[in-house]
């Protein structure tokens, strides 16, 4: 049986699930179709960094309408999503390196954009005590933070599904086709008509968007964490490094997150992924030389999730170049998460209002297909 | 014995050195195999026949025949050439057969051709109220030190459950001269009806009259109470009594000491992680991986034997892994097959073996209270979770394990659910209406046992990384 709804978003992780909920918070009855569960892959399983701090320029406004969602967060949800905001510094570890972020900020000054300040050495270690001393520096992003991924999609899930949303769980969005000015997709037996498609299906929406014609040069790929057991406190912020692959935190419970995009083998048809020790390994001796105060750390569980990343690092965001009542949200290429709440809620402007005040004119699919354009 | 391995390949490691993975290495080293052995004991034995080279305890019968059964294998495995690596903690396994250890304050990594698990078995949990009070332990654990330093109770102590493991620990215990006050038998009365369609293949199999004997042996000197129906451990900061039911009676008696028993599961981290397929057994009310008949799992080039493969005991194991190291024998090199102990007669010593399980298996199944538990009962002892507080979550939406840690840090902790996982899918699947197998169980990743931060830095250098430092 067919069942008509005023838009299907495919892809149950942050972004489709943050895309429903703006659509039901403008009046609109969408189905989420998710073929696990929501953030099983990328959105659940990332490092939670809620980070404006070192972002492709085309990306800082969305960045930017995002991090006003996220601080009234609860106000949303109804759920805090452990979202802490104790900054986030980008350690530059010698004097080149700090020369390349003074470049940079002032580039950001310069394009009107003031979240990321130089810091010298001093503050470094004010912020981050127990860097090594031989760090000159850095740029801190004061209102970036953290929080929990799995809390946070599955709670945009939850008030998505309390505001009228249907959710569909466990089984794949299949046969998508357009008919008569719908869009129909099959779930199972059942199947959804509406006149809105959201390709939102993270590391399978490239498929989707090859499928209906509109191919983007998109990989999958499934960057690794590793998580320690509860070490004294000793450090606020989220630490990354300009140079080399690292990301830091420490959450409030006393465990440490090392991330920084070593990367696992993805095989995305079994839902699974081979972890590289050797990277990780790497990341182990960065942090061994760094935060000496980690050695005895014990490292309890290490992971990836499963993701796509675009040629140009840029998210497709923005209506279809082809089709009519068709968008995409997809391809945010390791760090989407942040993204996550602003785009959402720039998707459904864009499908309910036809336009967002949120410049995003450089992350739409056309970008890939001049001729279209 | 060396404290890394020789070689970065080998063509068989074998994960573990109790019964299964010593006649499994012996048998593929003996046909010209490079065999490795990884274990993480101090010496080789497993559980069953720990500290079969080193135990202080020498008189032959304290231990029983079938412990001292061990030091032959041992004997066979030393012979055949294997290179056996103790105190190393297998702590990766990936469907590329690639093996990532810790020993010695360091990592390496080895390849093999085929890998045999015999990684054991683990007790059940036993979550009733108060089991997390210092003073509460598992039989396993009173067992090692029983057998590693001959220690033995000598304050007030209680056993509770039940299982062949329970009255073999009792046994044990007595002959060197410790102290039991009381044993709480948890067996549910109407199970020696259910195993009763079992009881032939039973009473033919060795455990009948070994099992009779010792549970009279113990019932000579202890005070057993059966038809246990509830059982809480109590007191402040420290265990001071134990409270049951029995025959709708409540009773407390004053113990410093408790050890709970109520059987052993399949050891399935190593195995789950590396991603093989596994179904839930409800005989045995647990995981166990999917294999064939010689042992292979669903990811090609690893078999499992022993108690990892379902809870067989010893004899099993053994049978297991001769049958698991025959097939990597025959596929690794044909020519040496033949002069291997030929597979019907494995396959009958194994049936042999395997005699007696259905009936101990339907008659120790643990009953529903002690498996599950509810209220302020913690599930997870790491994170302080309660059974209440998975059910509030359960009713807000949580469907399953790993859903369940975005609400509760279930699972998340240092034994990242090694301890809870099977009292978190029963009790999911109980307030969830589901089976098990529905619900289904933690998505288990490396490292399956912890390392530290150091222990992961000093893994040797890719190719890559010294030549990015060579270029400098």
């Amino acid at each position: 049986m067919t069942r008509l709804v005023d838009a299907i978003v495919v892809g149950g992780g942050i972004h489709g699930c943050s895309t429903a909920l703006h659509l039901c918070l403008a009046g609109m009855k969408p189905v989420l179709i998710e073929k696990d569960y929501a953030g099983r892959h990328a959105s659940g399983v990332n490092a939670g960094g809620v980070r404006q701090l070192a972002r492709h320029i085309p990306e800082i406004p969305l960045s930017i309408r995002s991090m006003g969602i996220w601080e009234r967060i609860s106000e949303l949800l109804d759920d805090d999503c452990s979202f802490e905001s104790h900054g986030q510094v980008l350690v530059a570890e010698d004097a080149a390196e700090l020369a390349t972020c003074r470049a940079r900020v002032a580039e950001l000054n310069a394009l009107g954009f003031t979240h990321e300040e130089l810091i010298d050495g001093a503050e470094l270690r004010r912020l981050v005590p127990a860097v090594a001393d031989s760090c000159p520096g850095g740029v801190v992003s004061r209102r970036d933070g953290a929080a929990n991924p799995a809390q946070t999609t599955t709670a945009f899930r939850r008030k998505a599904a309390l505001l009228g949303a249907t959710v569909c769980e466990g089984v794949a969005a299949s046969n998508i086709r357009q008919r008569d000015g719908l869009w129909q997709v099959d779930v199972g037996a059942d199947s959804f008509a509406a006149p809105v498609l959201v390709n939102a299906a993270g590391a399978w929406a490239g498929r989707i968007a090859a499928d209906l014609g509109e191919p983007v040069p998109v990989e999958t790929v499934a960057p690794m964490l590793m998580i320690t057991s509860r070490v004294p406190h000793f450090i606020d912020p989220v630490v990354i490094l300009r140079g080399r692959k690292l990301s830091f935190k420490q959450f409030a419970n006393g465990t440490v997150l090392i991330g920084g995009g070593h990367l696992a083998t993805p095989d995305q048809d079994r839902n699974e992924t081979v972890l590289d020790w050797r990277g990780l390994a790497v990341s182990a001796r960065t942090v061994f030389e760094l935060f000496p105060v980690m050695r005895d750390a014990t490292i309890v569980r290490a992971w990836a999730g499963i993701e796509a990343k675009t040629k140009d690092d840029l998210p497709v965001l923005g209506p279809s170049a082809r089709h009519k009542g068709l968008y995409h949200q997809f391809g945010f290429s390791l760090h989407g998460f942040q993204l996550g709440p602003g785009a959402g809620a720039v998707m459904a402007e864009l499908i309910v209002n036809g336009g967002t005040q949120t410049r995003i004119g450089e992350l739409g699919i056309d970008r890939f297909h001049p001729s279209t354009s | 014995m060396t404290t890394m391995p020789k070689r970065d390949s080998y063509d068989v490691v074998v994960i573990g050195a109790g019964p299964a993975g010593l006649a499994a290495a012996a048998t593929t080293a003996e046909a010209g195999l490079s065999t490795l052995v990884l274990d993480e004991n101090v010496g080789p034995g497993g559980q069953v026949w720990r500290a079969i080279t080193s135990t202080p305890v020498v008189a032959r019968d304290r231990l029983g025949a079938d412990y001292w059964a061990g030091a032959e294998l041992v004997q066979e495995l030393r012979a055949s050439g294997a290179e056996i690596i103790q105190q190393a903690t297998v702590w990766s396994l990936d469907r590329h057969l690639e093996i990532a250890i810790s020993a010695g304050g360091a990592s390496a990594f080895v390849k093999a051709r085929r890998v045999i698990l015999a990684t054991g078995a683990l007790e059940r949990p036993f979550p009733i109220p108060g089991w997390t009070l210092p003073g509460v332990m598992t039989a396993g654990a009173a067992q090692t030190m029983l057998k590693s330093s001959a220690l033995v109770p000598d304050a007030p102590t209680v056993i509770a459950g039940q299982g062949p493991l329970l009255w073999l620990l009792a046994a044990q215990i007595l002959r060197l001269g410790g102290r039991i006050d009381c044993i709480l038998d948890t067996t549910e009365r109407r199970n020696y009806l259910a195993a009763l369609p079992h009881a032939l293949g039973f009473v033919t199999s060795p455990y009948f009259t070994k099992g009779l004997a010792m549970m009279r042996e113990v019932k000579a000197k202890v005070r057993v109470v059966s038809g246990v129906s509830e059982l809480a451990a109590l007191g402040d900061s420290q265990l001071a009594s134990v409270s049951y039911v029995s025959r709708g009676r409540r009773e407390t008696i004053p113990a410093e000491l408790l050890l709970l028993h109520q059987g052993v599961v399949p050891n399935v981290n190593l195995a789950m992680s590396a991603g093989i397929e596994h179904r839930w057994d409800d005989r045995q009310l647990c995981w166990s991986p999917v294999l064939d008949p010689d042992g292979n799992t669903s990811v090609a080039g690893i078999a499992i034997a022993g108690d990892g493969a379902g809870i067989g005991g010893a004899s099993v194991a053994v049978a297991r892994g001769r049958i698991a190291a025959r097939g990597a024998v025959e596929v690794l090199a044909p020519d040496a097959a033949a002069a291997l102990t030929a597979e019907n007669v494995l396959r009958t010593t194994l049936a042999q073996a395997e005699r007696g399980r259905a009936f101990l298996d339907v008659l120790f199944r643990p009953a529903p209270q002690f498996r599950i538990p509810s209220g302020d009962t913690v599930v997870c002892r790491c994170e302080e979770v309660t059974a209440k507080d998975i059910l509030d979550a359960v009713a807000i939406g949580a469907t399953g394990p790993n859903q369940l840690k975005a609400y509760r840090r279930t699972g998340m902790g240092p034994c990242q659910g090694r301890l809870c996982g099977l009292t978190v899918t029963e009790l999911m699947a109980q307030a969830r209406g589901k089976s098990p197998e529905e619900i289904g169980y933690y998505r288990l990743r490396a490292p399956v046992k912890p390392i530290t931060l150091a222990e992961l830095a000093s893994v040797p250098k890719t190719e890559a990384d010294v030549k990015a430092v060579a270029r400098q």
